[in-house]
């Protein structure tokens, strides 16, 4: 793998962080983030290059190394510049976005990402079925080509934002009679249409942050097929990458995470404490912290081009430390802990993990074990790819049509 | 998206590097300037030289310290490898690790320590390296030595802190050694000490104790082995690699090395680097557990397939593969910490790093036997000498559960009234 620095190419120096300042407070001179129109504010950061800086020219970026978006960021948040709202738009700018870039043709690239980027269309991701969860591979939802033109039909579940999505990564089966992983075609599905039903899907949280998706004779140009026919096993893994790093990989301060309401209301309700919460209470703090600098660590790793493969063992270890955190809180709010803030079905815009009230917290965080690859996968693929353990005994080959369902 | 700083103190906490400066800074030697400046950020990887040096001492160990003749000489009269901690200490220049050149030593940081201790951990060495280059050197660098410095710096000198193994960080004195009056003939600035410690780790090689004793004032003397008036028992210990030993004191001839405050603060230095670089060696045993266990269940063939095929296994050992990353992170945290100095950011990153290579280690060592079945049970394989190298380790220098709870204070986690 390059190192953001050597992917660059060129023997140009790189811009250093005084320079990247002095070209945002030029674009901010130049578009008074007061005065001009939002869209508009973010189309010419889009197109000045300050929209992602690790992007390459011409589709948002510079090709710097990644570590310096910070500095921008900072700047535009300094000056009150108004935001693209990543958070309304995860699965786009954590997952479609470095697909696309990764397997789009030029013309999807410059014709997907800016809007992208700019959040006028919010992306989500149809890959997980009724009967193929861990089994993503065995998939049914078929597509079928008519000249220029693809035709699909199935279920889909489990996809956040489908209610507000404009676009779709879609994962289905082109050949039936290849072996299973052979037969699958990515796609970039419209949602705006006729073929496309979404249907919210009620959590143990009460609320609706999922959507089912029914696709009946829903209709896909070929034009917005990403990758080779026959290949969307391969371009489906580097999105399921770019998940999994966005779910436990990102850089916090200390106490940042579920620690921190946890250890507010220790620090807050001396009546609460007892010995033996004390205990829980250090250990997971420990462990937080303990794993918030793995996440530095990796991060590092990363910076100076020595990627390795902690980065499976963050989501995990996420996933293990929400739950025992948020189950700790619930117990230490006592009776408290006995209420819930509403079971209503709301339909919130994007996973909020740390939110609302301890029962929520605790009952959210039962999904962190399963969303973006359950902990029992993650841990076959640490012991296979990562310790080198041999593979379990396979069943499923043959063409897809012929297995057992 | 915020920059990754990883030395953010917790809402609540002392930010600042001037509050309770634990151990003070040293008066010379690594980190001599080393107030803890809360803007700073560590640095979790592994420099170029670290790696150099760390083949360098595996080299010596695996040509060396074969974990046969480890475990032929645990059952020895000389437990310690006097021949091994020569060449590691003279030759690979391990002992001047943290005494300044001036000093005669390399003038580098805890952060090379600590990568040695990694090696000495997976191969259990059965050397001084600890007690003597890490933790008493110190404790004689922290109370400005230059005596007995330059004898550590070439290997001709081995030192041990008279403290048990068992104590925590936060340990004063042992109350059994006590001043005596001066014999006929002392010169002006001998004193004689007289008094029983028992459960010292690495002092059986030591030709030189540092000794604290809690008298008015408050003292650290050094007592060369060689007077009359020493005498050392060793003790049979769960772990035979790292033997302790019973030091009884009896009108022995001593020198003052540090008194008052500037003792107390030379003690507390020397356990806190102890506890640290103890995590890296821990971290070193867990992950030689994980990779002996590892490629013996590629081998181990039953039901017709390698046991490692079984999902049972296989989620054990990658759990374990889990355990080992995230404590690399928190011994690499401690070992730039103590390398910066001695303020209560490094105090926190100890105890961060001891609590959970201390339980990872014991689990990577547990897990080696387990998943070896029946053959990791029996006294010829290395299984053993982890087994107890690793919970010797997770009492020594503090407990896990200590360390947690220094927390209390560290990140204003109050216990209940």
């Amino acid at each position: 793998m390059l190192s953001d620095q050597s992917a660059q190419g060129g023997n140009a120096p790189l811009p250093d962080a005084d320079a990247l300042r002095s070209q945002v407070a030029e674009f901010l001179a130049a578009h008074d983030p007061g005065s001009t129109e939002r869209l508009e504010f973010l189309r010419a950061r889009f197109d000045a290059g300050l929209a992602w800086v690790h992007y390459p020219a011409g589709l948002g970026g510079q090709g710097l190394p990644r570590s310096l978006q910070v500095v921008v960021d900072r700047e535009f948040a300094a000056s009150g510049a108004p935001t693209n709202h990543p958070e309304r738009n995860g699965i786009g700018l954590g997952m479609a976005a470095p697909t696309i870039l990764a397997h789009g043709t030029p013309e999807q690239k410059e014709r997907w990402l800016r809007p992208l980027w700019t959040g006028e269309e919010i992306w989500c991701q149809l890959f997980s079925e009724p009967g193929a969860g861990s089994d993503l591979a065995g998939l049914a939802t078929r597509a079928v080509r008519d000249g220029d033109t693809w035709t699909a039909n199935g279920q889909k579940v489990w996809t956040s934002s489908a209610h507000m999505a404009k676009r779709a990564l879609l994962v289905a089966r082109t050949d039936p009679d290849a072996p299973k992983h052979e037969g699958l075609t990515y796609f970039a599905l419209d949602m705006k249409q006729p073929g496309v039903e979404v249907r919210p899907l009620r959590q143990i949280t009460g609320e609706a942050e999922f959507n089912e998706v029914f696709l009946t004779d829903a209709q896909i140009p070929d034009a917005d097929r990403i990758g080779s026919i026959g290949q969307g096993w391969t371009v489906s893994m580097s999105t399921l990458m770019n998940e999994r790093v966005s779910i436990g990989g990102n850089a916090m301060p200390r106490e940042g995470g579920m620690i921190a309401s946890a250890a507010r209301t220790w620090r807050e309700h001396p009546e609460l404490r007892t010995p033996g919460l004390h205990d829980r209470l250090l250990r997971l703090w420990a462990d937080a912290e303990v794993a918030r600098l793995a996440g530095a660590r990796l991060r590092q790793q990363l910076a100076a081009g020595q990627p390795g493969p902690e980065g499976s063992a963050a989501k995990l270890v996420f996933a293990r430390l929400n739950q025992e955190i948020s189950e700790f809180e619930v117990e230490l709010a006592g009776g408290d802990g006995l209420l819930y803030d509403d079971w209503t079905l709301r339909r919130p815009e994007g996973a909020n993990f740390f939110g609302r009230n301890p029962g929520f917290r605790f009952l959210r965080a039962k999904g962190n074990s399963i969303e973006g690859g359950t902990s029992e996968i993650l841990r076959n693929i640490i012991a296979e790819r990562v310790l080198g353990l041999p593979k379990e005994a396979r069943v499923d080959t043959g063409p897809w049509k012929d297995l057992p369902r | 998206m915020s920059e990754a700083t990883v030395n953010d103190t917790a809402p609540g906490q002392a930010a600042s590097g001037s509050a309770s400066d634990g151990a003070g800074a040293a008066a010379h030697g690594p980190g001599a300037s080393g107030r803890n400046r809360p803007a700073r950020t560590a640095n979790l990887l592994y420099s170029e030289t670290e790696t150099e040096l760390r083949a360098a001492v595996r080299e010596l160990l695996t040509d060396k310290a074969p974990w046969r003749d480890v475990l032929a000489r645990t059952e020895t009269g000389q437990t310690y490898d006097d021949g091994l901690w020569h060449t590691l200490a003279a030759e690979v220049g391990c002992a001047g690790l943290l005494i300044p050149e001036s000093l005669g030593g390399a003038g580098a940081s805890y952060r090379e320590a600590a990568v040695v201790a990694e090696e000495l951990g997976r191969a259990v060495a059965p050397v001084p390296f600890l007690g003597s280059a890490v933790i008493a050197t110190t404790a004689l660098c922290a109370a400005g030595d230059t005596e007995f410095l330059p004898e550590l710096a070439s290997g001709a000198l081995t030192a041990s802190l008279a403290i048990p193994f068992a104590a925590g960080t936060r340990f004063r004195s042992e109350a059994t050694v006590r001043l005596d009056a001066p014999q006929r003939g002392d010169e002006r600035g001998d004193y004689r000490l007289s008094g029983t410690i028992t459960g010292l780790a690495d002092a059986l090689p030591a030709g030189l104790l540092i000794v604290p004793v809690d008298s008015v004032p408050y003292g650290l003397y050094a007592v060369r082995v060689s007077e009359s008036g020493v005498g050392k028992r060793p003790l049979v210990s769960l772990d035979m690699t790292r033997q302790l030993c019973e030091v009884r004191l009896e009108g022995a001839l001593a020198r003052r090395v540090a008194a008052g405050q500037a003792a107390e603060q030379a003690v507390a230095a020397a356990l806190l680097a102890g506890a640290g670089v103890l995590a890296s060696e821990q971290l070193g045993l867990a992950e030689q557990c994980l990779d002996t266990t590892v490629a013996y269940v590629k081998e181990r063939r039953q039901f017709a397939r390698p046991v490692g095929g079984f999902q049972a296994i296989k989620h054990r050992l990658a759990d374990l593969w889990v355990a080992v990353t995230q404590a690399r992170a928190a011994a690499r945290y401690a070992a730039d910490w103590l390398a910066a100095g001695f303020g209560p950011e490094t105090t926190m990153a100890v105890a961060l790093a001891k609590a959970a290579c201390s339980d990872t280690a014991l689990k990577a060592a547990q897990e080696m036997i387990q998943l070896h079945g029946g053959i990791g049970f029996t006294w010829e394989h290395p299984a053993h000498l982890y087994l107890k190298r690793a919970k010797a380790d997770s009492i020594g220098l503090g407990t896990a559960d200590a360390h947690r709870a220094s927390l209390d204070v560290l990140a204003n986690l109050p216990a209940p009234e």
